[in-house]
């Protein structure tokens, strides 16, 4: 009945003069002053709508089925990730630039199995409880870690210390209104260090899963999706955390998932149903990270060198790109 | 008088009232209470000590200069030495009621004090306050989420690990034979291992059937194998099968295959622990 949004009447200029199509006058629905009844008119031009989207894919189908094998193939849908404004320094496997310079960064000793990961887990000042109680359960999921408490001491003496006691990664878990924040990431011998800001992080007891803790083996590491030479510096930073011979027995595996620049971190034990199903039960904290700032040296506000910091104006301007 | 008409009573700008004390809010009072005796406006001899940018003033108030309003705080700067601007104080205020005297050096210990712990904390870390940007934290939150469900994590995951186990990086602990194999072979054509593949292709025809016929034809050791699957021995049993399963899957790349049910499989990390320091490799194959 006449819902349909043609040219509105009385708009003489829009039909060209030699074809005067005639259209009876309507009226569109946002129009009528009362609002019981536009409310009422307006449900039943949207189920209208909704027949009509309805009848069209039926068609469609129907269309397709009848073509059978002829049809051509279904479009697939735009997704942001399809859509990715394409990266210049995404990494290509094959590169050999890419694979030189990981074999004599800073990480090279720990990929050839020279050194040993040990690993420092420390807080801002004056933790509040539930930041206590995350880095103990990142703790026992990294292993070889060690929790330290920080009473007023200065990064930049502590770091020289860590050096000297033999400790390769320093975790900082920045603390604000009583939750953890954000994460700075060291590789301790002169490596570089990186600043994320955490966000959803959900404890233990906050999970719903029904698994016990973390035993005490090796996790095995999952990194998924770090595309870019940015990510992949990144994702062996997070790599090299773990200890490089993961122990099966433990069937526990921690996943580093970068999903548009969000990294989400995962801890979870798996099993091997069959051939072609794996169960798994999420154990263990679980966070998002997103990077800030990526420093050459160790952590150094002021006179770092700074590889990559986000700058919001600029890169935070496209829906579709992203860095990592 | 002025005390009268403004002390005394409420019209002083300046006083503050709270419920056990009254609080003189100018700038030139020497103690901060609303007194006869510490109101600048009221004291026509009145001194004060006032610190700026880190240094100390010591002001005074005469009422030969009270028509000059301008001129009427006389100001001086007081040495950085402690003891040194003591005397400065005393010199000063020589002749002054005591109670002004007093009060003065009193300000004076307590705002160098004060100076002292600001030096020091300034050298220790400073803690910047960066402000969040209400509509950046919302943005940065809505993009998360949405990033979460776009990632699918746990079929990601899943994906992961199958892709692993195709890729034989678990090596030997997991028998899961048939799919895995065949894998293999499509992959490696070059690689011919006549009477494996024999082998496996009789393992294709009985899919249904396999593990019986199978377990037949290699040995029947591992008809213990067997009963394990079926999972009603009782624990010491399966630890006995599980040695001797040890011992073939030391010597031979193991073929049985061990359906994993779910649920007993939640219950064995129970059993798992018990048994863990009697045989290590035994745990391995608990675990396919």
């Amino acid at each position: 009945a006449g819902e349909s949004s043609g040219p509105v009447p009385g708009d003489g200029a829009g039909p060209p003069a030699t074809e005067r199509v005639l259209f009876p006058p309507t009226f569109s629905v946002s129009e009528i002053k009362n609002k019981q009844r536009r409310h009422f008119m307006f449900l039943r031009w949207k189920q209208q709508q909704r027949k009509e989207k309805l009848a069209l894919k039926k068609k469609r189908r129907k269309e397709r089925e009848a073509l059978g094998d002829k049809a051509p193939p279904k479009a697939v849908p735009k997704t942001i990730e399809n859509q990715r404004v394409y990266d210049e320094t995404t990494v290509d496997p094959n590169d050999e630039e890419v694979a030189f310079d990981e074999a004599t960064d800073e990480f090279a000793p720990y990929f050839n199995r020279q050194t040993v990961p040990k690993i420092l887990i420390t807080t801002s000042d004056r933790p509040r409880g539930r930041t206590v109680r995350f880095c103990e359960q990142l703790a026992t999921v990294i292993p070889n870690s060690h929790v330290y408490y920080r009473r007023g001491l200065a990064l930049k003496r502590i770091i020289p210390q860590c050096i000297a006691r033999d400790f390769t990664d320093l975790i900082v878990i920045n603390e604000d209104r009583k939750i953890p924040n954000g994460l700075v990431l060291s590789h301790l011998p002169d490596g570089p260090t990186a600043h994320f800001r955490m966000s959803s992080v959900r404890l233990r007891k906050e999970i719903k899963r029904k698994g016990k803790e973390p035993t005490e083996h090796v996790p095995e590491v999952i990194l998924n999706n770090f595309t870019t030479r940015l990510g992949h510096s990144i994702g062996r930073m997070f790599a090299a955390l773990f200890p490089h011979d993961p122990q099966f027995i433990g069937r526990q595996v921690a996943t580093f998932h970068n999903q548009r620049d969000y990294i989400f971190f995962r801890f979870h034990r798996y099993i091997f149903k069959s051939e072609k199903k794996v169960g798994i039960q999420e154990l263990g904290p679980r966070f998002t990270l997103k990077l800030r700032s990526l420093q050459k040296g160790t952590f150094d506000s002021k006179f770092g060198e700074y590889e990559w910091i986000h700058k919001r104006r600029e890169m935070d301007t496209s829906r579709r790109k992203f860095h990592l | 008088v002025v005390w009268s008409m403004l002390g005394n009573r409420q019209f002083c700008s300046y006083k503050m009232t709270t419920k056990t004390q009254n609080f003189c809010r100018n700038e030139y009072n020497l103690t901060g209470l609303c007194n006869r005796s510490s109101c600048p406006l009221a004291n026509s001899q009145y001194a004060t000590v006032r610190e700026e940018k880190g240094r100390c003033y010591l002001y005074m108030k005469t009422i030969e200069r009270a028509a000059f309003p301008r001129r009427l705080w006389e100001r001086v700067l007081l040495s950085k030495n402690y003891e040194k601007a003591l005397e400065e104080i005393d010199e000063n205020l020589i002749y002054w009621p005591r109670f002004i005297r007093h009060k003065c050096k009193q300000r004076f210990t307590k705002i160098t004090q004060y100076l002292i712990r600001i030096r020091k904390l300034t050298l220790k870390r400073q803690r910047k306050l960066v402000p969040l940007r209400r509509k950046i934290e919302r943005r940065e939150n809505r993009r998360e989420e949405k990033a979460l469900i776009a990632a699918q994590l746990d079929n990601a995951i899943e994906k992961e690990l199958l892709e692993r186990l195709k890729q034989d990086t678990y090596g030997d602990i997991y028998n899961f034979p048939i799919h895995a194999f065949d894998k293999a072979l499509q992959q490696q054509d070059a690689e011919s291992e006549s009477e494996s593949d024999a082998e496996r292709e009789e393992e294709d025809d009985d899919e249904e059937v396999d593990k019986r016929e199978f377990v037949e034809a290699e040995d029947s050791e591992l008809s213990d194998f067997e009963d394990m699957d079926k999972l009603e021995t009782s624990s010491e049993e399966e630890q006995e099968e599980e040695e001797e399963v040890e011992k073939k899957a030391s010597h031979s790349k193991s073929k049985g295959k061990t359906p994993l049910k779910g649920p007993a499989r939640r219950k064995r990390p129970y059993i798992e622990i018990e048994y863990e320091e009697e045989t290590e490799p035994s745990t391995k194959t608990k675990a396919a």
